[in-house]
């Protein structure tokens, strides 16, 4: 391949395009089934028709999000094969699995019911459309394990072994897939969801409650978003706080960048606003930051939940430095180092190969024996260079700030609006507060997309971390063809989301304009 | 559980949610005759009607990609990664379906209802011709080379390299084209028995929908019989792999006829599909309010497609023959996962008669009360 690098970034622009656009819906759709769910279950309990109204209002809109949502998914599962087909030959029988069992236990079970969910009213006993609503949301939710699942897996592979005469990734424990990293970013990633709902139901109710339409319903569209979207938060900071500790312990690298941190210490204090300074590299003296404005500790206790433990940075990991419990300096494998063990196992890996065709069982087994060894290395045998192997640290940093912030702010967000909704025509009165929170709904999204790019951004050079980069994991097609494919893509996404903007905004409209204030409650 | 065992098992798998693929197709078909349809209210009727089950077929693609994947990664790798237009183009016939059924009669979708029908259109056209496409590469071959030393390669690191066309050869191979043209008439003939039997307020509509069947189903017989007409005469690739997972193979003239004698069940299975293909689509059309063709036709093609990917499949054959590199071919022994993914995914696989189960049991409650012109202007959901 004469342009390899430019398939690669193009690739990678393509993925990350249509990862993009996905997660636009996706939250949405995991937070706003729960709470059509949740207003559901409260019309039978009740039988007040005040929330079958709010529940086919809200239901409408998770219908017009649904299916965008599911478009854009299809293609994230097909181009692990289109553009990145190294990668399916070289973890295929581990990745391969979670994404199968995801179609054949969570899409069915969703796109069965949500047929249910939408033209089944008066076909099926409200008792079955109820709980066909609670399967849609729980097939959402299943869907989101397995495909977080998966990608926990390419941050911490584990569960598997190198089988050199296949070349290429083997499962030998199925359970290991269920590491920290995919737990705690499972329920983040949900949890997110529930949270980015809570902000759009609160939005759109305060919408209404300036236009003085229907004011009985947004109040009480607000306290179920807003519980449900405050309980999302908690549990989004909860696990995200847990989500960094894992990823001190196996990508130490993502931290250091989401830090902009070259140098680490004891005690290592967090930067809660700044700016990185762009000529820094691992190996100059430069400032780390044009400005920033730090809180003493907050990395350490962050990190490794003690405030006086030994963060490292990106040079302290590039030189194979670290500190341990005991405050002792110890060292660790260098990147130089790696590079060069990387290479080994490369050699290795032939000489295998070697062997095999000459069937020379001795060769074979000393060659096995040297793979094993390197293996841990294989992927940093692809770089020339130290530079390689670290990610781009600007973005990452100024996107773990802008989730970070964001996330806090809407912490604050969820406890207003809920005391404000509980103190009698409160926020009725107070058209500010209204104000506020129609323009934060963008915001939320932001936060939430934030996050994946600290995540996939963090993680870089690595398609499958330490093993597979991303230059090694595409498939073998022409620059050109991506680059069509890119804006074609780019082109249908954005015509697709220009009308689901338009038609959710207007169905808003329309719909709030309709009686949803009946009450027939026995 | 050997591998051997898990192997032939896995390609079961895949052929019954192939099977089940092209019978869901009849949603494709029915979207190919939308643009047909002479009035607003027909439209409605047609796209409420399939947009019903849509999700469905959707899931099936998906559930059948990823299966495919989990099962034989290196077909994954070597055919997406290599026919890049090819299933680049059925995906973008796939993302403008999936959001046209839910936005095409909304106010403010910015392009009006036309452009949305037009989307549903080509996705019944164009995805079942593609598909038809791809599956046809299973009989008749494609351009790669796979070389797995290509990994330790820093400067082209792919394993698997395809003819620089990328897909567009498979397309506008004659051979392909035979299946992809006969995919789609069977999904229109099967669209239209569909709506007989889902539709019931609009007598004339029915007997359109009885004509078409019947010219549709006609197309697609001839185009059948030439299909299969070529794959009993073509030659394949039989093969046998050693332990370093290489393949000894063996051009076999008929290897297809003779797979329907050998694997007896396989010719068995075909014939009793025809059989039944065509039962359900000339009782059909030649009754006066017989509306249970589709179940008929149906299970029909459930049963010939599987009996074709079992004859791409077993008996030793190569089901994705390179013509570049007869030994680069694909068969369910070297393109496999592993025997314990293969294991750990065939426990998970015992889901497959719950999930048919509730699929069964929704789809009979829906139906239950068939769509009628009334409903679609009371219903609180209308695509």
């Amino acid at each position: 391949m004469d342009d390899l690098m430019t398939v690669v970034d193009w690739s990678r622009w393509q993925f990350a395009l249509t990862a993009i656009y996905h997660w636009l819906f996706v939250p949405l759709t995991l937070g706003l089934s729960l709470i059509v769910a949740v207003m559901e279950s409260l019309y039978l309990k009740t039988k007040s028709e005040k929330w079958l109204a709010a529940t086919k209002f809200w239901m409408t809109l998770f219908g017009i999000n649904f299916a965008i949502g599911v478009a854009t998914g299809i293609i994230l599962e097909f181009e692990f094969g289109t553009n990145w087909s190294n990668y399916s030959w070289f973890v295929g029988d581990i990745f391969g699995a979670p994404l199968a069992i995801e179609g054949l236990v969570a899409f069915f079970m969703e796109a069965t019911f949500v047929a249910v969910m939408f033209f089944g009213w008066g076909k099926v006993s409200p008792r079955f459309h109820l709980a066909s609503t609670w399967l849609t949301w729980l097939g959402a939710s299943i869907s989101a394990l397995w495909i977080l699942v998966a990608n926990a897996w390419m941050q911490y592979p584990v569960g598997m072994e190198f089988d050199p005469a296949q070349m290429r990734n083997v499962m030998d424990n199925f359970w290991a897939l269920f590491s920290g990293i995919a737990v705690n970013k499972y329920m983040h990633a949900v949890f997110s969801g529930w949270a980015l709902s809570g902000v759009f139901v609160i939005g759109v109710s305060c919408w209404l409650l300036m236009k003085k339409r229907n004011e009985a319903f947004a109040v009480r569209s607000i306290k179920v978003g807003g519980w449900i979207g405050l309980i999302g938060l908690l549990l989004t900071m909860w696990t995200g706080d847990g989500s960094a500790v894992e990823v001190t312990k196996h990508q130490p690298m993502k931290l250091a960048a989401m830090e902009g941190l070259y140098h680490g210490s004891t005690s290592q204090s967090i930067v809660a606003a700044g700016i990185v300074n762009p000529n820094k590299t691992w190996d100059n003296d430069e400032d780390e930051y044009i400005f920033d404005i730090a809180l003493p500790y907050g990395l350490s206790i962050l990190a490794k939940h003690d405030p006086s433990a030994f963060v490292p940075g990106i040079a302290d990991i590039v030189n194979g430095i670290d500190v341990n419990e005991n405050g002792d300096t110890i060292n660790t494998v260098s990147y130089a180092e790696r590079i060069r063990l990387g290479k080994l196992s490369h050699e290795a890996l032939r000489a295998y190969d070697l062997a095999r065709t000459n069937h020379d069982e001795a060769a074979m087994a000393k060659a096995a024996a040297d793979l094993k060894e390197y293996y841990p290395y294989f992927g940093y045998g692809y770089f020339d260079s130290v530079d390689e192997a670290i990610p781009p640290v600007g973005v990452t940093f100024y996107s773990f700030r802008v989730m970070v912030i964001l996330g806090s702010y809407f912490l604050l967000f969820f406890i207003v609006a809920l005391f404000a909704v509980y103190r009698k025509d409160w926020l009725q009165r107070h058209k500010w507060l209204q104000w506020i929170a129609i323009v934060s709904v963008p915001f939320m999204w932001m936060c939430s997309e934030a996050g994946w790019v600290v995540a996939e951004v963090g993680r870089q050079p690595w398609t499958v971390q330490d093993l597979l980069p991303t230059k090694a994991a595409i498939s073998e097609i022409s620059s050109a063809s991506v680059i069509t494919t890119f804006w074609l893509f780019a082109v249908i996404f954005t015509v697709i989301l220009v009308a689901e903007v338009s038609i959710m905004l207007r169905q808003i409209n329309k719909n709030s304009q309709k009686n949803l204030e009946i009450d027939n409650a026995h | 559980m050997t591998l051997e065992y898990l192997q032939n098992y896995w390609w079961l798998l895949i052929s019954v949610l192939g099977g089940i693929l092209v019978f869901l197709l009849f949603v494709q078909g029915g979207q190919s005759m939308l643009l047909g349809a002479p009035t607003k209210e027909r439209r409605d009727l047609i796209v409420n009607c399939m947009g019903r089950k849509w999700e469905l077929t959707f899931t099936t693609l998906v559930t059948f990609g990823g299966a495919f994947f989990a099962s034989f990664p290196l077909f994954y790798s070597t055919s997406f990664g290599g026919a890049y237009w090819l299933w680049i183009l059925i995906l973008f016939s796939f993302i403008v379906q999936a959001v046209s059924y839910e936005y095409r009669n909304k106010a403010g979708n910015v392009y009006g209802t036309k452009t949305y029908d037009t989307f549903l259109f080509i996705n019944g056209c164009v995805g079942c011709i593609l598909l038809g496409v791809a599956v046809s590469m299973f009989f008749f071959g494609a351009q790669f080379t796979v070389s797995r030393g290509n990994l330790l390669d820093p400067g082209s690191p792919v394993i698997s390299q395809w003819a620089s066309t990328h897909g567009f050869e498979a397309i506008f191979n004659w051979k392909n084209l035979i299946l992809g043209v006969a995919v789609l008439f069977l999904a229109r003939m099967q669209g239209a028995l569909y709506m007989m039997n889902n539709i019931t307020d609009d007598p004339d509509f029915f007997n359109t929908l009885k004509n078409k069947a019947l010219v549709n189903g006609g197309i697609f017989v001839v185009f059948f019989l030439w299909f299969l007409a070529m794959l009993c005469t073509a030659t394949g690739y039989t093969v046998t792999t050693n332990p370093d997972y290489s393949l000894n193979v063996v051009e076999t003239p008929f290897k297809y006829f003779h797979n329907f004698i050998h694997l007896w069940w396989a010719g068995l299975t075909l014939l009793i599909g025809v059989v039944a293909v065509l039962f359900g689509l000339l009782k059909s059309c030649f009754s006066n309010h017989w509306t249970k063709g589709i179940w008929f036709t149906g299970i029909g093609t459930f049963l010939a497609v599987i009996s074709l990917f079992w004859v791409a499949g077993y008996n030793d054959t190569a089901f994705y023959p390179s013509l570049l590199d007869p030994a680069s071919s694909l068969s369910i022994r070297n393109a496999s996962s592993s025997e314990f993914t293969l294991k750990a995914m065939s426990y998970v696989s015992i889901v497959i008669p719950f999930v048919l189960a509730y699929i069964a049991y929704v789809w009979k409650s829906m139906d239950k009360k068939k769509l009628t012109q009334e409903e679609l202007e009371t219903t609180s959901h209308k695509y």
